[in-house]
């Protein structure tokens, strides 16, 4: 029998900001029952935000939401659950303490403090549900033993208790093996059959091709199109997700690369999923590290810096094979690292400007085993001058910074170490756009100074606009890399969605 | 200065509370000066050297809780190895040394293996204080050589020593906790532990030499206590570790790590030391003083809780 095929869903002109950045600009979209939809674009594009539109978890500025042929005026978490709107995503966010059926009880069950919970029905529910989308799982097994993709398949199970309609698949194949993909299709087809409606996202461009009816592409926050899936090919997507101007000038330098500062070959960490990494930065040189989110570029630092050691290949720093156990080690060989994600591990915001500032160097601003405050302050104001740091005192707490300021704080820790390598993790990542010029005319700077940088960084303007080499990263290795004069905004796309054949887009 | 006063606000007004005790004390019960004042510093000597580690255990956001332990076997340590007729220099190295291994026991379960410091100091507090019963059975440590008590000085020259040593203490770990590398890898680590890290700093390291630190002063103090009296009393560090902690609370150090100063741990033992024998000179009655120990302490934590939501409705 064909299923009835009626709108489930219907986004018009959705637009939505974040404090002045626009992360949606009048997007729509239609989702039919029984449709699996794929939704692509960039990171940044803007997905994960309609998701939380639709999920209700962030309310949009304008347009409007038809759930189901009703107007929704306000959507929040419960009233999208009512509707039956079930989101799955890469983590799975269930208790690790608590059971199976206890986790699927939880979400299904009316919560009710005084309630009384029967256990036999419970179990027995989350057994039945767990039988339909054919997972062996058993309903007592704690959630904190059971792998990944178990815990997906549980996910998935209290969607459907939930008579779900409308699931919402976030890259749930990311860390899937192959096998465990198919049978997360199978059930997708199942699902599909049963009239459920589906948006799907993926980086992974074959997968698509075997799951959607549909696909939406987002670049910049606005839509791109909509088109049956049939009807284009992945090469056509890419140029589709990427096809944009420059919208900024960069301030690059050219610069004569110098002697090599830092080599790896065939380096890998089992623990982090790094693998057979060969790469070369030069002295004056910024090799930028692209890819997608989770591709193991911030990985691949955390190698450099001794966080989590490399256990296979060798690093050679000035041509000298060295071994990076921990950063302590890391920082004496003169390797930098200013991470993502400033707010929790760059800098430390109850601090002043100046202890922040030095907190890689207290022992050399020591003297006789006491610290030298004047030259703390001498060192600071320096930095300060130097990077154009505004701030209202050397002594005033971090937190009274704007964001971009701290990032230039926490990236004057890391020169005041005077190091041959820095590797700067997104470092434009939520800074507005003035600070983000300034950054990157420093970055220029340093290099023409001398010094290696290695950039990771999400934004491909900004990894063709400041990089001399680029390294793409998918899966944990090096897929390719692009010299400054050829790299394209596809062919780095192309490379970071796993597509080794450069020749199809060009 | 505004932003000094500021800064010091908390340490301060606890400074102003202890003066107002003073000036009561001075208009009501004067005796009080002649009788008793210089006897309540003598005995937050000892105090206030155990609270300055306390101060840097707690700001490297971790709880030593074995310290009341510690601070007894080190007591009778230190008057057992006087018996034996040891110099007293060495019997007081090796009275530190004691501590030091006892602190460093905690500090590699801490820091080394990563257990939680409450869980690790509780098992040591009673481990610590089972094996000294065992070992002693409650007994007294008597007939020490007078060399011992008061160091061999007299009483009045004895009670300045213990005075100037807690002083010396204190103007030490002031310096280090501002001017030293160390003191302010502690103040970093307490504050964000992954982004000392990532600073290059070990963390791990810095908090066992904080638990090292802690057991050296645990085992100073005992020697300040015991050189007081004529025998050493096996259970003379019961409770310490509440108080210790009670002092360095009300001092202004955030349980919850990187804040604190040593002067506040100061004032905090100068008033909450005072209170017990204040009691008695103003109402004659003793009773009264553990209870309102506890006021003092949580209208200290209150007052943390006030600005703290005052500064977040800002």
């Amino acid at each position: 029998m064909e299923p009835v095929l009626e709108t489930l869903l219907e986004l018009s002109s959705i637009s939505k900001s974040f404090g002045g950045v626009r992360a949606l600009d009048g997007v729509s979209l239609e989702l039919k029952s029984g449709e699996v939809h794929a939704l692509v674009g960039e990171n940044g594009a803007g997905k994960s935000t309609l998701i939380k539109i639709i999920t209700g978890a962030v309310q949009a500025d304008a347009g409007s939401i038809r759930i189901l042929g009703r107007t929704v005026e306000r959507n929040d978490p419960s009233t999208a659950r009512q509707f039956g709107i079930a989101a799955i995503y890469q983590q799975p966010a269930l208790f690790p303490d608590l059971t199976v059926a206890e986790n699927i009880g939880l979400r299904l069950e009316p919560s009710n403090g005084l309630r009384f919970i029967r256990w036999r029905k419970r179990r027995e529910n989350a057994s039945r549900l767990l039988k339909r989308i054919g997972a062996l799982i058993s309903p007592e097994a704690l959630v904190r033993d059971l792998k990944m993709p178990e815990q997906q398949l549980v996910e998935i199970a209290s969607a459907i208790g939930g008579d779900a309609k409308l699931l919402i698949l976030d890259e749930p194949t990311s860390s899937l093996t192959e096998r465990e993909v198919e049978t997360l299709f199978r059930i997708v087809r199942q699902l599909r059959e049963a009239g459920v409606g589906m948006i799907y996202i993926s980086h992974r461009m074959d997968e698509l091709a075997k799951v959607a009816d549909r696909v939406t592409v987002l670049r910049d926050g606005k839509l791109v199109g909509t088109c049956a899936m049939s009807a284009v090919t992945t090469g056509e997507l890419i140029r589709m997700m990427v096809g944009r101007e420059l919208s900024s000038v960069f301030p690059k330098i050219q610069v004569d690369a110098g002697q090599s500062v830092l080599r790896m070959a065939d380096v890998g960490c089992s623990e982090s999923g790094v693998g057979g990494i060969d790469l070369e930065v030069r002295a004056g040189e910024i090799v930028g590290l692209a890819g997608l989110v989770g591709a193991g570029r911030s990985e691949l630092a955390r190698i450099l810096f001794g966080l989590t050691p490399a256990d296979a290949g060798r690093i050679f720093l000035r041509g000298k094979a060295v071994r990076i156990n921990s950063p302590s080690e890391a920082v004496r060989l003169g390797i930098a690292y200013v991470p993502e994600d400033r707010r929790r591990h760059g800098v430390i915001l109850e601090m002043p400007v100046t202890s922040n500032t030095t907190l890689a160097i207290l022992r050399r601003i020591s003297r006789v085993g006491l610290l030298d405050f004047q030259r703390e302050h001498e060192i600071t104001k320096a930095f300060v001058k130097r990077l154009g740091i505004k701030t209202p005192s050397l002594d005033a707490p971090l937190g009274q910074l704007s964001g971009g300021n701290q990032q230039k704080v926490a990236l004057a820790r890391w020169l005041a170490t005077e190091p041959a390598v820095i590797i700067l993790d997104e470092p434009t990542q939520g800074v507005d756009v003035g600070a983000k010029a300034e950054i990157h005319r420093l970055m220029s700077e340093l290099a023409a100074r001398g010094l290696a940088i290695i950039m990771i960084s999400s934004e491909l303007p900004e990894i063709l606009g400041m990089s001399d080499q680029i390294a793409v990263m998918h899966s944990g290795r090096i897929v390719g890399v692009l010299n400054r004069a050829d790299a394209t905004q596809e062919k780095v796309l192309r490379l970071a969605l796993g597509h080794r054949n450069l020749e199809a887009v060009a | 200065m505004s932003v000094a006063i500021g800064r010091y606000k908390r340490e301060l007004s606890v400074a102003a509370a202890y003066l107002t005790l003073l000036v009561v004390l001075g208009v009501v019960a004067p005796r009080f000066f002649q009788v008793e004042f210089r006897d309540t510093w003598v005995s937050a000597a000892p105090m206030l050297v155990v609270a300055i580690g306390m101060t840097l255990v707690i700001v490297a956001r971790h709880i030593d809780i074995s310290i009341g332990s510690q601070f007894s076997i080190c007591a009778v340590a230190a008057g057992l190895l006087a018996k034996t007729g040891l110099a007293m220099p060495v019997v007081i190295a090796v009275t530190l040394l004691v501590g030091a291994l006892m602190g460093a026991i905690n500090g590699w379960l801490v820091a080394g293996i990563g257990l939680p410091s409450i869980v690790v100091t509780l098992a040591t507090m009673v481990i610590f204080r089972q094996s000294l019963s065992w070992a002693r059975q409650g007994e007294l440590v008597a007939n020490i050589p007078d060399g011992f008590q008061w160091f061999g000085r007299g009483q009045a020259m004895g009670q300045w020593l213990v005075i100037s040593v807690g002083i010396a203490v204190l103007v030490v770990f002031t310096i280090g906790a501002s001017w030293v590398a160390a003191g302010r890898e502690v103040y970093t680590v307490g504050s964000d532990r992954e982004t000392a890290r990532l600073a290059g700093i070990n963390p791990a390291a810095v908090v066992f030499g904080v638990f090292v630190v802690m057991g050296v002063l645990v085992g100073l103090g005992a020697i300040l206590q015991s050189v007081r009296f004529p025998q050493v009393d096996p259970k003379s560090g019961d409770g310490l570790e509440l108080q210790a902690i009670a002092a360095v609370v009300v001092g202004g150090t955030a349980i919850s790590g990187g804040r604190g100063t040593m002067l506040g741990s100061l004032v905090g033992v100068a008033l909450l030391g005072t209170i017990g024998a204040a009691m008695v000179f103003l109402t004659r009655q003793a009773q009264w003083d553990k209870a309102i120990q506890g006021i003092i302490i949580l209208v200290a934590v209150a007052s943390d809780g006030f600005s703290r939501r005052r500064k977040r409705a800002v």
